[in-house]
């Protein structure tokens, strides 16, 4: 059976331009990029290129990109070491409540050593609350973490309007980008953004491998300490193939994202349109603001697990906020932030596109999906209800 | 985590093509449960009868769930375990059984099938009281843990 990938949001396809640059540093240019022989001298010469690669598609400079294992390692170097760095000057830290699991983890961690956390809450589309970030900023707020875009919903976050505040009120600013870096436009001087998260497995690059950009100037604590690669900031033999590709697949994003954010854009309409047109069925998330990859709906009287099972009997790979997918049984924390009651929150469904969708796959999945909703709707005792 | 392996074989199939689904609209007993903590709901309808000895049986039963793919699994086989059997019979299943039928269920999905004989028991009890029998002493006592466990947190 042909299958179709609509999960881009948990992970993508390595784009056969990325692999095919990464293979010669696996197999002729595999030097440390620290040694000083030639070939160490070709391996650093690769990291450069695509650290230049990456600050161009963020408008930063490359000494300003620090290359981690990927999004969850920036998140928590960004968070911890900038907590570290500062606790001089206060203990107070700002997320929002619908932040990545890796975020509201660090941020709990931290609050377990000291520091003082404020959740920032959301509208009922995911839009976190200006007027409220105000009110909770204190003399000690040492940083707001906000993400730019969020992986389940798919709601783009007013982060231009959240630099300005910080830089207001002299406070940092780090975002999680990790859902929208390469997808749409990022400037991280006209947003005032000092630190950003991005992972190149998002964007059709290898997975272990993503960076955070510093603002030149920023003090931040490692979190890994050795050798003192990475500017000192991140210790470790760099992933050389890893970052080549993650440099490559930037490169990719810059110069295609105009044509492929229409072509993706087109092709989420087109589902969301369709999803909608099923009785008691709901789009989650901002209705304009959104991902251009992002489609995420919930439908009553059935259960999300159990629709990605019919899904991917007929060969859809989709993704869910439900709890019965996850190891903890409760509903995605997003959904039930955007205040989804947990019935509702339990019939969520999430489909996110990628550069390797095609229309053709799209027709075929919105004559699947009315199918599979039927079919689970006829085994639940809520359907005369509807 | 890829939801076919999660899951065994006999899982799937029963997920897949589920039996006994739907509702029986003159049912003798309905019994109605939920898991507070997952939100998963269960409606069990039987249909009694008497067998030659005079015992009463269980001649039909269907179910409707809204849950994940282990409760519409579970529902499903134990509608298969106990249709024919006597009330007796029936009121002896555990969940143990159940899940050997199943070839097996992941760890955190062993609630589900304490979904699937609670609702039996919620059955038998509602068609005990309609039909204005005396509830045996065991019943009435699963009867009230039962609602113990459907009220928490909700
Ligand atoms: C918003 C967000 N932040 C962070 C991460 C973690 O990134 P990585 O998988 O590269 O550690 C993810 C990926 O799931 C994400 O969606
Ligand atoms: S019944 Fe709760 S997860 Fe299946």
């Amino acid at each position: 059976m042909k299958r179709i990938y609509l999960d881009n949001a948990a992970t993508t396809k390595v784009d056969p331009r990325v692999l095919n640059l990464m293979k010669k540093f696996f197999t002729d240019k595999y030097g440390n990029p620290n040694s000083l022989h030639s070939f160490g001298i070709e391996a650093r010469e690769a990291i450069e290129i695509s650290r230049e690669k990456i600050a161009n598609l963020i408008n930063a400079n490359s000494n300003e990109i620090i290359f981690t294992s990927g999004g969850t390692e920036s998140n928590n170097l960004a968070i911890k070491g900038i907590a570290f760095a500062n606790k001089s000057k206060g203990k107070h830290i700002i997320v929002s409540s619908i932040e990545h699991h890796c975020v509201l983890e660090t941020v709990h961690w931290l609050e377990k050593n000291g520091f003082k956390i404020s959740f920032l809450d959301v509208d009922k589309y995911g839009v976190v609350n200006i007027e409220k970030l105000k009110s909770l900023i204190r003399r000690d707020t040492i940083l707001v973490s906000i993400m730019h875009a969020n992986n389940e919903i798919g709601t783009i976050e007013p982060i231009k309007e959240i630099g300005e505040i910080c830089k207001d009120y002299n406070i940092l600013f780090h975002t999680d980008a990790v859902q929208s870096f390469g997808k749409i436009e990022i400037d991280v001087k006209k947003y005032n953004i000092d630190l950003l998260s991005a992972s190149s497995h998002k964007i059709h690059g290898p997975k272990g491998v993503g960076c955070l950009y510093i603002k030149e100037g920023t003090k931040i604590e490692p979190i890994l300490h050795g050798g003192g690669q990475e500017f000192g900031i991140r210790s470790g033999t760099e992933n050389v193939p890893g970052i080549v590709g993650f440099g490559k697949a930037a490169e990719i994003c810059k110069k295609e994202m105009k044509n492929e954010k229409r072509r993706i854009e087109k092709m989420r309409d087109k589902l969301i349109n369709n999803i909608l047109n099923i009785e008691n069925t709901r789009l989650n998330g901002h209705p304009k603001i959104r991902l251009p990859n992002n489609v995420n709906c919930s439908f009553e009287f059935i259960e999300g697990e159990a629709l990605i099972g019919i899904l991917n009997e007929f060969g859809i790979a989709a993704s869910t906020g439900s709890a019965c997918s996850s190891r903890s049984l409760k509903p995605s924390h997003v959904l039930l932030a955007i205040g989804l009651s947990p019935e509702i929150a339990h019939g969520s469904l999430r489909l996110t596109l990628g550069r390797f969708n095609t229309e053709k796959e799209i027709d075929y999945v919105i004559k699947k999906i009315p199918e599979a909703v039927e079919k689970l709707r006829n085994l639940s005792p809520y359907k005369k209800r509807w | 985590m890829n939801i076919a392996e999660q899951y065994s074989k006999l899982v799937m199939k029963h997920f897949k093509k589920p039996h006994n689904y739907g509702e029986i609209k003159n049912a003798d007993g309905i019994g109605t449960v939920g898991n507070p903590v997952c939100g998963d709901v269960l409606k069990l309808y039987i249909k009694i009868s008497k067998n030659k000895k005079g015992k009463e049986i269980i001649k039909d039963i269907k179910f409707q769930t809204f849950g994940c793919i282990a409760a519409i699994a579970t529902s499903s086989v134990i509608t298969d375990i106990v249709k024919g059997k006597t009330i007796e019979d029936a009121l002896k299943i555990k969940k143990e059984e159940i899940i050997k039928k199943l070839g097996g269920l992941p760890p955190i999905k062993v609630h589900c099938s304490v979904l699937a004989v609670d609702g039996l028991y919620e059955a038998i009890y509602d068609y005990y009281k309609k039909s204005k029998k005396e509830i045996p002493f065991f019943l009435e006592k699963a009867h009230k843990e039962i609602l113990e466990r459907n009220k928490k947190e909700r």
